[in-house]
């Protein structure tokens, strides 16, 4: 049972990563959309 | 390529500095070696081969980052860029500079690592100064490149190490290595693969150097 | 034409990553069967093993975009060896993660320096001096130059590691053995389950690439803008 939980972390910490990833990458598509829409209005 | 040779010389003919700051850095890191980590500890070939390759390396990228400093501050780069001789013989200059300087401060380091640790039993064959130099060759191959690059950054004592050391990982490997062996009497062909390894290394390197340069140099 | 080829990656890429990731992931938990020595916590080899090889493989794509970069001066290569270098480095750091979770259980201990190990950790160090260079080198175009030449040469850096490493440390040392599963897959299914892995972690790698590669474009854009704007 006890591997039960390695096995758990390694995939969590899998699926953790590449979600913060793209988060990260979601955040930045955002910050920049919001900025060309600043330069389009001015 | 050997106008710049000459001139790098020179100049630390002259002041000596860099030799002496590298010298002192290095024999200081020996000591903090042997207060974190118990002298005795440190007996043996293999840690005396790790030492002087490590104090050697960090004392030489000392010397490293100010190779292209210099040029940088003074505009001295752009004028040899401009100049009509070939990119890559600007790199080989300053390698060969670079070398010469490390190999003297590896010649004086080895030995006086051997007498501070008091390592015993040792036998050092021919084969040891063959490791040196290409172990040398290697640093000062990858070393130039990385400084050229770091130089234009404003980061740049901190990012040569950062470039440098990761691809430096299988010179290190090695050149300790085969230096460990050397040290206690083995022969070149029991070193063998590793000296092939470190050819190999140093060819690779020096020429992706020179050839790179015409890409580093575009100003 | 750049535009439609936009649209297919972001129809069909996504679509196929999440099936391919749903298959593998069935089959890792559900459908094959667990290994008769090392018990359920060698699953964790399905993924860490393919992250491995796409982390290694990940250089040799930062290395041909960066050849092509200085070779042709494409601003799109220059954005693809940034963004497979920041995919790849993600594997590499997942595949030291995933390593020692697998391994404690298995040989009692966190970390060895065993040759893969080894080559793995420098491998991550290439990469983050690379991506170090790009952070560092600040606004100018001449880095993009030099971080292709790192890039290339990096990547010849690679070949030298594994000598070296395999020389140090051994090529089937007696621990290497309980990972070296690739010999001794015993059920058919576990070489199906690797492969449809591979195609899903492939996958992914590729999406995350090509989304990170969109977003460099977009960021040069409003860069450009922005240094318009300062001109008039």
């Amino acid at each position: 049972m006890k591997g039960l939980y390695y096995l758990f972390a390694a995939y969590t910490a899998v699926w953790v990563a590449i979600f913060a990833y793209l988060l990260s990458i979601g955040r930045r598509a955002r910050r920049l959309e919001q900025e060309i829409e600043e330069l389009r209005r001015s | 390529m050997w106008t710049i040779v000459r001139k790098d010389l020179a100049i630390e003919l002259r002041t000596g500095e860099m030799a002496s700051s590298m010298f002192l850095l290095a024999l200081l890191m020996v000591l903090i070696f042997a207060f974190t980590l118990e002298p005795e500890r440190l007996a043996g070939p293999e840690f005396l081969a790790g030492l002087s390759w490590t104090t050697l390396l960090v004392a030489g990228t000392l010397a490293l980052n100010r190779s292209f400093v210099l040029e940088r501050e003074a505009g001295g780069l752009t004028g040899l860029a401009l100049a009509p001789i070939d990119r890559g013989s600007i790199y080989l200059g300053k390698a060969i500079g670079n070398f010469l300087l490390l190999l003297v401060a590896g010649v004086v380091l080895l030995p006086l690592i051997a007498i501070l640790l008091g390592t015993r039993g040792l036998a050092p064959t021919m084969v040891l100064p063959l490791v040196l130099l290409l172990g040398v060759v290697g640093i000062a191959a990858i070393g130039t490149l990385c400084a050229a690059i770091a130089s234009r950054t404003r980061a740049r004592e901190v990012l040569l190490p950062i470039l440098m050391f990761p691809l430096l990982a299988p010179l290190l490997i090695g050149a300790t290595r085969a230096t460990a062996g050397a040290l206690v009497g083995e022969s070149a062909g029991e070193l063998q693969s590793w000296l092939l390894m470190l050819a190999g290394f140093d060819i690779v390197f020096a020429t992706s150097g020179w050839l790179s340069f015409d890409y580093i140099l575009e100003e | 034409m750049s535009e439609s080829r936009r649209t297919w990656q972001d129809t069909i890429l996504p679509w196929t990553t999440c099936v391919a990731m749903l298959a593998a992931l069935f089959m890792v938990f559900v459908l094959v069967p667990s290994e008769r020595d090392q018990g359920i916590v060698q699953r964790i080899f399905y993924f860490h093993v393919n992250l491995a090889w796409m982390a290694f493989g990940g250089f040799l794509l930062v290395s041909c975009a960066s050849f092509w970069f200085l070779r042709t001066g494409s601003r799109r290569a220059d954005r693809l060896a940034h963004a497979n270098a920041e995919v790849g480095m993600l594997y590499t750091t997942l595949v030291l993660v995933t390593g020692p979770i697998w391994a404690r259980p298995i040989w009692g201990v966190w970390w060895t320096w065993d040759p893969r190990l080894t080559m793995t950790v420098v491998l991550w160090a290439i990469y983050a001096s690379y991506l170090m260079l790009r952070r560092l080198g600040g606004e100018d175009d001449t880095i993009l130059r030099y971080a292709a030449v790192l890039g290339i040469v990096g990547s010849l850096d690679i070949p030298l590691l594994i000598l070296a490493v395999r020389l140090w440390r051994g090529v089937h040392p007696a621990v290497m053995l309980a990972k070296d599963e690739d010999a001794g897959l015993k059920d058919p299914l576990m070489g199906w389950t690797l492969m449809v892995s591979a195609i899903a972690l492939g996958l992914l790698f590729t999406w995350l690439v090509s989304l990170r590669a969109r977003l460099l474009e977009v960021d040069e854009h409003v860069a450009a803008i922005h240094l318009e704007g300062v001109r008039t």
